[in-house]
This record gives structure tokens, sequence and C-alpha cells, in this order.
């Protein structure tokens, strides 16, 4: 009895340990990295210190105030949040299209999207910068360096994903449903109104804070089919690395800056994230 | 009464979308493999040179020591990366106080942009005043510096990448853990099995499906990373390691040389292809003849 006892004590401790190491291990990286950021250049040379010794918030102060940061900043944030919707939207309507119409080979169409995702992005760089500043041009107006740009380049990876998502969703959403409000004189808007948008609702939440985080953290379409007006918070944190001595301090605050987003997702819809993530690999 | 041209319609703008940006990339760089087309040649235009492109990329050796790097690289992450993942996996399946919050935290590097990563990783490592090097050299005697040992970079990414990637796996695995169904492993215990045997003949085969998605997202993933190595070891002198795409991205032949440029992107996806077949063929343990 006691020895049993006792070995289950072990066992609690030891997993406490483990798990508590394993944190550490995740934090202390950002951690290191927020105490950069509360330094000064002159206090960040000499013996590594991992303690925060005073609250400096000039680094701050200095990124958030900077005019040209605020513009990529305003960029993320109208680049993810419009792909974001865009996505939700396209890929409610195309895995509906693709759920409840017969269509000619729709299996070989579903699989042929899913594929895009695949894709190594630095492969299609020069095409895609063809494309963006010789193809699509109207007089002076070229489709490179525009916000449109990238919300339209973003959907090659995020609607493969969300298509290959709520694929599933709107296929255990029985047809039944669809029909009797169809009888009720339900059109095709209101069908979808009523009937699947109310009950793909998780799905599509995760579809869309996923959508929008990959679109936020995206760097190298961002940092090479934008130049000036379009470019984003990504861009600007690869462009602060310098041959000539770089301010490590704000580059370390303007990365904390860009990591708010996702810690505050990671808290509140770590649920969700987890089911989004895992969704493909568990599913067939 | 569902009449097909709405539901074409409905799928329509997806499919106009992903043809322009997908799919006519693909093709142009399917075409333009074939090509010379040197942006600051004399003449203007593409010049058809067949397979030339693809010949002058196997005796490239900057880019074959960068397929080797990014093989190198890809192995000892993905292969740390699942071993690591398993055991964190297996350690959640359990219940104990606290769980979630672990979990929470254990996820949060999945979320971080990959550029992020490579700032993180930059401000731990870098000489003067970063904490890796200062206490491996006090504590070791060891001289870390990644600009001057190009090993020491490799190590550094791959270690970079399982502190960024790991969560993912352990995720996935945790999800087909908890898919098992109870009898069989209940039954092999009864049966008198030991916890490996077990794990061997009951845990594996059951899991297989879920590791081998897992390991294939692995490998298109790492064999695509750029930015974190880019942002780690990048854009400063001493620039040792280089991934296939780093190289393409930064070698003046292949951004001058839009021809070979592309061939050099052909030949990373076939790569990537052929990889992922060979070790679909190892995993799922399909023989020779055996059919389906």
């Amino acid at each position: 009895m006691s020895r049993s006892w006792q070995s289950r004590a072990w066992g609690t401790i030891s997993t406490y340990v483990f798990w508590v190491f394993m944190t550490l291990l995740t934090l202390i990286p950002i951690w290191w990295m927020f105490v950069v950021s509360m330094r000064t250049r002159v206090e960040l040379f000499g013996r590594p210190n991992l303690m925060l010794n005073r609250l400096y918030l000039e680094n701050y102060s200095n990124v958030l105030t900077d005019s040209a940061f605020q513009r990529y900043m305003t960029n993320s944030l109208v680049v993810s949040t419009a792909n974001a919707l865009l996505v939700m939207i396209l890929a409610l309507l195309a895995t509906y299209a693709l759920s409840r119409y017969k269509l000619a080979g729709r299996d070989n169409i579903f699989f042929w999207l899913i594929t895009n995702r695949m894709a190594p992005p630095a492969a299609f760089l020069l095409p895609l910068y063809i494309m963006f500043t010789r193809t699509f041009r109207l007089g002076d107006w070229t489709l490179f360096d525009t916000q449109l740009g990238l919300i339209l380049l973003y959907c090659v990876f995020n609607l493969p994903f969300a298509i290959w998502l709520l694929k599933g969703v709107v296929d255990g959403i029985p047809i039944e449903l669809d029909d009797a409000a169809m009888i009720d004189g339900a059109g095709l808007w209101g069908v979808l109104r009523h009937v699947i948008i109310p009950l793909a609702a998780p799905g599509l939440a995760v579809t869309g804070i996923l959508s929008w985080i990959f679109a936020w953290n995206e760097y190298l379409f961002a940092a090479n089919l934008t130049s000036v007006v379009a470019r984003t918070i990504t861009t600007a944190l690869a462009e602060f690395v310098t041959v000539t001595g770089t301010n490590w301090g704000e580059l370390a605050a303007m990365s904390m800056v860009t990591l708010v987003p996702s810690a505050i997702i990671v808290i509140f819809a770590q649920r969700y994230i987890v089911m989004g993530l895992t969704f493909g690999a568990v599913k067939e | 009464m569902r009449n097909p041209r709405v539901g074409w319609a409905l799928l329509s703008p997806t499919l106009i979308i992903l043809l322009i940006f997908g799919f006519a990339p693909f093709v142009y760089v399917l075409v333009v493999g074939f090509f010379d087309w040197n942006v600051f040649a004399a003449e203007d235009g593409l010049r058809f040179n067949g397979l030339d492109n693809f010949r002058r990329l196997v005796f490239d050796e900057l880019f074959l020591s960068s397929v080797g790097l990014t093989i190198r690289f890809a192995v000892f992450a993905i292969a740390s990366e699942i071993v690591l993942g398993f055991a964190l996996a297996q350690m959640l399946t359990r219940n104990f106080p606290g769980k979630s919050l672990f979990r929470i935290i254990h996820t949060f590097p999945l979320m971080v942009a990959p550029i992020a990563v490579g700032a993180i990783w930059r401000l731990l490592v870098i000489p003067g005043f970063g904490p890796v090097p200062f206490f491996l050299d006090r504590w070791f005697d060891l001289t870390y510096q990644i600009g001057t040992y190009p090993d020491q970079a490799l190590m550094t990414s791959v270690i970079m990448d399982i502190w960024h990637w790991t969560p993912f796996v352990t995720l996935t695995m945790l999800a087909g853990l908890s898919s098992i169904p109870r009898e069989p492993v209940e039954q092999a215990k009864v049966d008198g099995a030991n916890r490996l045997q077990v794990f061997w003949y009951v845990t594996l085969p059951f899991l297989r499906p879920v590791l081998l998605t897992t390991v294939f997202i692995r490998i298109m993933d790492a064999i695509r990373t750029v930015d974190e190595v880019w942002m780690l070891a990048g854009g400063g002198p001493g620039t040792r390691f280089t991934g296939i795409y780093i190289w393409r991205v930064t070698s003046p032949a292949a951004s001058a040389d839009w021809g070979y440029g592309s061939s050099v992107s052909l030949i990373t996806l076939y790569l990537t292809i052929v990889l992922c077949w060979l070790l679909f063929i190892a995993i799922s343990g399909r023989r020779k003849g055996e059919v389906e």
C-alpha cells in the first residue's frame, strides 16, 4: 500500500519536474528577447544577465511612434484581416459547392485545391514577381506593392487549408436540413445563412483565426512583392538586421509587438487551434 | 433539383484565384526551366536550351552543398521532433492538475512568426551579448560562433526548428494517441506483452497514418524553411549556412538567370516529391509486389 503511494508520488513529482523543465525551454528564449527589449545599447554587452534590471520602455516608444513602423503595422492588420474574411467566405462557398452539388470530377478538384498548399513559396517568387509587376497593370498601377496583391496571394496557401478544414464540417451537416429549409421556401442564400453558417460557425472561426495568423506571420512574399507602400511588419523585422550594426533593443521590442496577436490567440482560442491544426493529420 | 451550374458558380472565385496565383506560376516554372533567360544579357528574351540548365545545376557545387545541407537539416530536425513530440504526447495522455497550462505554453512557439523565431534565436546566439556563446565558453570552454563554423550554424538551425515545430508533432501525436481504441492495448497486456511490445505491436500500427501525415507535413515545411534560418544566420557578414531556397533567393547566378533559377525550383520540387514518396513506401511497409 505505502509503496504504491510512494511510487505514485514519485511519478507526480517527476511529471511536474519534467513539464516545468519543458516550459522553461519554451519560454527562456522569449524571455531573453523581452529582457533585451528592456535594455539600452550599453546595458546589453558584458555578462549576459537573464534578470530584468528595470523597466526601460524607450525601445518600445521609439518603435511604436515611428511612422514607418505604424504603416507596416496597419498594412499587416489590413492584409491579415481582409485575407481572413475573404478566405472564410470563399472557402465556405467552395466547400458548400463541393459537398452538395454533383460536379464533374469534384474529388479531383478537391485534391487539386489541397495540393496548392504544398508548393514551396520560394520556388514561385520569380513568376509571381513578373506577374505582379508586368501582367497585372493598368497604366501606372500594378499589383506590385499593393495590399490587394498580398490579400489575393495569401489565398493560395490559406484557401486550401480552409477548404480542407471546412469540407469535413460541411459534410457533417445533414443534407436533410438544407432540404427542409428549401421546402420552407429558402433560396441558396437562405440555406447558407440560416443552416450552414450557424452550424459551421466553430469551424469557420478556426479557419478565420488560423488564416489570420498565417497571413500575419508571412514574410517571403511580403518582402519580395512589396517595396514601400504595402510592406508588412515581418519585413520590418528583417530589414532591421543590417551589416552596419543593428539596434538589438529595438529589434527585440518590435518582435515582441509581433508576438502579441499570437499570444492572445494561443491563450484564448487554444482548443480550437489544436482542433484546426490536427484535423488533417487525424482525419483519414 | 440542385443545378450543377450554381455549384460551379460558387466554386469559381476559389478556382480563379488559385489558377492565377497558384497554378500559373507552377506552369511558368515548368516552362522557363528549359530556357536561357538572362536578364542582364544583351539580347532580351528567352532562348530554348533544353536540359542545359539542369546539366549546369548538377555540376554547381554551391547548389549541391546546399541540397546536402537541406537534407541533413531536415533529417536531424524531423527525427528529433518525432521522438520528442511522441514522448511529450505520451506524457499528455495522463491527467494531472495544470496540464492544460503546460500544453498552452508548449503550443505557443507554433503561432510565432518564423521571422520572429529567427530574431529570438539570433538574440540568444549573437556573439557579444547572447547568453548561449557566453555560457558555452564559460562552462564548457567551447568556442561558439555560427558565423565561423558551418556545423554550429546547422545545429543551431536544427535546434531552432525543434523549438518551433515539436509542438506541432506533439499535437498531432496526441490526437492520434487519443483515437486509439483501448481494447487491443488491454488485450495485449492480458496476453503478457510488456510495454515495449505493446508500443511496437499495437500503438505504432494504429499510429502509422498520423505519423505518416505528420512527417509529410514536416518534410514539406522543413525543405522550404527560409525565414527563420535567414533571420538567424543571414543578413550579415559570414553567412555560412544555406538551404536550397536560401541559396535560390540569394545566389546571384540563380537570380540573374531566370531560366536557371526556375530549373532550381523544379529540381527541388521534384526532390521533395521523391523524398515523400520514398518515405511513404518505407513507412507504409508496402513491399514489392504486394497488392493493396
